[in-house]
């Protein structure tokens, strides 16, 4: 695995980014801040120039799938771990974010009820237990860290003490993301079953559906993901980050040379479900609904796929992987339905086999060595 | 319809002369009058044994052939009307209406033509008829049950008729009669004997009845929770054998090659439309033969599975090996478009595939026990592809080089065996034992685009319980898993027993990371 990916550099740190980087993160954060919503609120629709809502709610739903991809990438390419559960974790972000709305919508469900639909539905009386805090916006952005966080930890912990390790693990993700998928199928489960969570009203007592808060969420979103990229490049320059990638090239070596690989996998795995909870807390709002099919074992391993097409072992790869594939997705999606999921098979063949370093990768060789150092 | 009164015909010839014969005034009072006189009527003619044309009155009034006026009853047959006394022909007046009959007088015609198939000399035949009688007891048959079950000579038939004898004289006036019928009815045990016993018990009066009846529940509920446990062991076996047909393949290529092929369901899903296309071109082109396709099916799912897996493994898994995270996101890949594939050319929708006649069907182990035919053959299936991989790989040459190169690639090479060459039968085999589980799995489930998906996560489960390297771990963990996931399923629900397993499969390979049968030596750590 070791000999396709690129040879971590060994300079010292001269600071979390180059002076170039800094100016496109800068570049990027005052594109997210100010252009998008300029161009989306104040230019006229009749405008060029305008930028549509739908737009607007595409990229930010990339935006969100760019954080997966960025948390893929710092346990596959740079631990070489590869988890077929990712999606899990996106998920049970984006549920908790979803049972706080679920209460906001009030009593304006479809049953003029102050519980949610589904549980009227069902006849409950009462909130189950794990609604009991659902109420409190605080209490549940709490839960959009931990819940993740926990479930990561504690299986992690079971997993990396036995030593599982490279397709054993990969496997055993999916089987944990489908048997949750099941398990959220079930109406019993409280969680809305078949049809999860939708219909949302109100986020912090503010109509969701307008303009302004359909701008305020993608400039959080936006700029969550530019700081989480920015962190992950601090990250993987530490000491810390460079013994991931020593583990991912020769573990048994790390081992050997006195360190303890279990610490440095478990925590940089929780750390990796941690983000992707968040990002599914961020893409529930805009997309407005959330359901289990995002447990499916399909959608994990395409996050994966996101992560390779980019390039692993980047970390800018996989923010463009995400951007790529999903703006093919939809745009093939919309104009040959039929041809998408042989052009994603296709993708995932042509990655594995002729780009290992991803579309980064290939822009390096392009333009020869030059790129080695940055990010 | 034919068989019908071909046993009327006999009946016609064997009964006539002993037989009470039957009169116009008996024919008028079967056919015409209210329901409870007709049905006295009925039971007037049945409890002496029914002659022919009795018989054949009956039959012609359940088949709604019979007519009537004031005077006269007439059996219809091909529109002319006959006398049912005499049976000559005889001219039907306009006059003449339909004989109705509701349901209830329906169910007594039924059970009336049962008892004079209780006549016939054909012992199957007779077994029926204690069976159609045995589903509504009532105690009006029990003269003529009593003395057929004199009579009966079939130990088998005797049996059952002794069963409904008891059935009936449960609701006898005799006390003892009560007691001994209720003190034997705990032995027969099916659920319509547990139904009649609660009913009586409802109603019984005398203690000492009421207790044997009481008893006979208990060792009938006794009876039935086994016919249950052996059910949930038997599904379980089923199970187990299809995820170990699943499994096999697995075992070869992710086993013995070291290759993660996400497309295995895929493959499996080819295996079973090729057995829908064999099945439509039996249908099509040999319908004398279509009971025969399943044996035809079984060479071609293979073929057609190993041929793609053949291509597969030149053109894409080839330049992957050693690199089995790349290889599972190729092959994920290769799944995806497999699928699409077999969308566009088959549809979205499940396409239908029928059993043949001699798996359709099952065989009554008790009485609330029926093991399915497709599901002992598909066992039996499993076994026997078990045996011939197995005999393949120990005893074959490609076999000596398949477990030649699984142990050390470069020197299998050094000796001259071509390396690429055995991979390549070696993935082929594996996708065409693949091809066989989805040409069985089309004999018990849906066939579709998604086929595969639903057992590939358990079958992978299989892998990595079983262990890399060895078929007997496959096989043990498949069975395994196949009876933990029915027996955890009978008592907690499908998803949790899911969930279940997939902790117990956790927790297990905290004990034994390697599998239940771990590779020893250099190779463990590889």
């Amino acid at each position: 695995m070791s000999a396709v990916l690129p040879t971590p550099a060994v300079l010292p740190q001269r600071g979390i980014l180059s002076a170039r980087s800094w100016t496109a993160v800068f570049a990027a954060l005052v594109v997210v801040v100010v252009l998008v919503p300029v161009l989306n609120l104040v230019v006229p629709a009749s405008s060029a120039f305008h930028m549509s809502d739908y737009l607007v709610q595409l990229v930010a739903k990339i935006m969100c799938y760019a954080m997966c991809a960025l948390a893929m990438d710092l346990i596959w390419g740079y631990t070489g771990i590869l988890s077929l559960g990712h999606g899990l974790f996106f998920a049970l972000g984006g549920y908790m974010m979803g049972m706080y709305l679920m209460r906001q919508i009030g009593s304006d469900g479809q049953y003029r009820m102050p519980m949610p639909d589904f549980m009227v539905f069902l006849n409950w009386k009462e909130f189950p237990w794990h609604w009991a805090v659902s109420d409190s916006f605080i209490a549940q952005m709490l839960l959009v860290v931990l819940v993740p966080g926990l479930l990561a930890f504690v299986f992690g912990y079971f997993a990396f003490r036995s030593r599982i390790k490279g397709v054993y693990f990969s496997i055993i993700t999916q089987a944990l993301t489908y048997a949750a998928m099941l398990l959220f199928f079930r109406n019993e489960t409280g969680f809305g079953g078949n049809n999860g969570f939708t219909d949302f009203k109100r986020i912090l007592d503010q109509p969701i559906a307008t303009p302004g808060m359909r701008m305020t969420l993608f400039v959080i979103t936006g700029c969550t993901l530019i700081g989480m990229f920015v962190f992950a490049r601090w990250l993987v320059g530490t000491k810390y980050g460079r013994v991931l990638q020593a583990i991912r090239d020769a573990e048994s070596r790390v081992m050997f040379t006195g360190y303890n690989p279990v610490a440095y996998k478990l925590s940089i795995w929780t750390l990796s479900a941690v983000m992707c909870g968040i990002a599914g807390a961020l893409y529930v709002p805009q997309v407005g609904i959330i359901n289990p099919s995002e447990m499916s074992p399909a959608a994990s391993i395409e996050i994966a796929i996101w992560a390779a097409v980019g390039g692993r072992g980047t970390l800018i790869g996989p923010i463009v992987g995400a951007f790529f594939v999903n703006g093919a997705k939809s745009w093939f999606t919309q104009a040959f339905p039929e041809v998408w999921l042989y052009f994603l098979g296709a993708l995932f063949i042509a990655v594995t086999l002729f780009l290992p370093q991803g579309i980064v990768g290939l822009f390096r060789k392009l333009r020869g060595k030059g790129g080695e150092e940055r990010a | 319809m034919l068989i019908r009164w071909l046993l009327l015909l006999w009946a016609a010839l064997v009964l006539a002369a002993p037989a009470q014969a039957l009169t116009q005034a008996q024919a008028r009072a079967l056919a015409t009058g209210d329901t409870a006189s007709r049905i006295a009527a009925l039971n007037e003619l049945v409890v002496g044994v029914p002659d022919g044309q009795a018989a054949a009155l009956i039959q012609a009034l359940a088949d709604d052939a019979v007519k009537f006026t004031d005077t006269a009853v007439f059996v219809m047959k091909d529109g002319k009307g006959f006398d049912p006394v005499t049976g000559a022909e005889v001219p039907v007046p306009d006059a003449a209406e339909d004989v109705i009959n509701n349901n209830q007088m329906r169910s007594e015609l039924d059970a009336a033509l049962a008892l004079v198939k209780l006549q016939s000399p054909d012992a199957k035949l007779r077994l029926e008829a204690v069976k159609t009688l045995a589903s509504d007891p009532s105690e009006s048959k029990l003269p003529l049950v009593e003395k057929t079950y004199a009579a009966e000579q079939d130990a088998q038939v005797k049996e059952a008729l002794g069963n409904l004898l008891f059935a009936l004289q449960l609701s006898s006036p005799d006390t003892a009669k009560r007691l001994a019928a209720a003190e034997a009815l705990g032995s027969v045990g099916t659920p319509a004997t547990k139904l009649l016993l609660t009913e009586r018990a409802a109603v019984e009066t005398d203690p000492a009845v009421r207790s044997a009846i009481a008893a006979a529940i208990e060792q009938i509920d006794g009876r039935l929770a086994w016919g249950e446990r052996l059910g949930v062991v038997f599904t379980g076996i089923s199970l187990g054998s299809i995820l170990l047909l699943v499994a096999l393949g697995l075992a070869i290529t992710y086993g013995l090659m070291g290759v993660i092929n996400m497309a295995h369901g895929e493959l499996m899903m080819i295996g079973a439309y090729a057995t829908y296309v064999v099945q439509n071109i039996f249908r099509s082109y040999f319908p004398g033969a279509f009971d025969l396709y399943v044996l035809a099916a079984i060479p071609v799912s293979f073929l057609a599975a190993a041929l793609v897996g053949a291509v597969l493994e030149r053109s894409v898994i080839r330049w992957l090996y050693g690199r089995p995270l790349e290889t599972l996101l190729a092959t994920w890949g290769i799944s995806l478009i497999l699928m699409q594939a077999v969308r566009n050319l088959f549809g979205a929708q499940n396409v239908p595939v029928e059993n043949p006649a001699w798996l359709s069907g099952g065989m009554a182990v008790m009485s609330n026990l029926t093991l399915p035919y497709n599901r002992i053959a598909i066992i039996i299936f499993a076994m026997l592809v078990l045996a011939g991989v197995a005999a393949l790989i120990a005893y074959t040459r490609l076999g000596l080089f398949v477990r030649g190169v699984t142990q050390n690639r470069k020197m299998a090479a050094c000796v001259g065996v071509n390396t690429a060459r055995v991979d390549t039968y070696a993935f082929a085999l594996g996708s065409g034992i693949a091809g066989l589980a989805g040409c069985a799995l089309s004999q018990v489930g849906n066939v579709g685009p998604d086929l595969g998906q639903n057992y590939i996560v358990d079958s992978f489960m299989v892998v990595v319980l079983g262990g890399v390297g060895q078929l007997a771990g496959t096989v043990y963990a498949a069975l395994g898993l196949g009876v933990l996931n029915k027996l955890l399923e009978g008592w907690q629900g499908a998803v949790l027993a899911k969930i279940m397993v997939l902790v117990f499969i956790v927790i297990f390979i905290q004990k034994r990371p390697q599998g239940i049968f771990a590779m020893k030596g250099r190779s463990a750590e590889a």
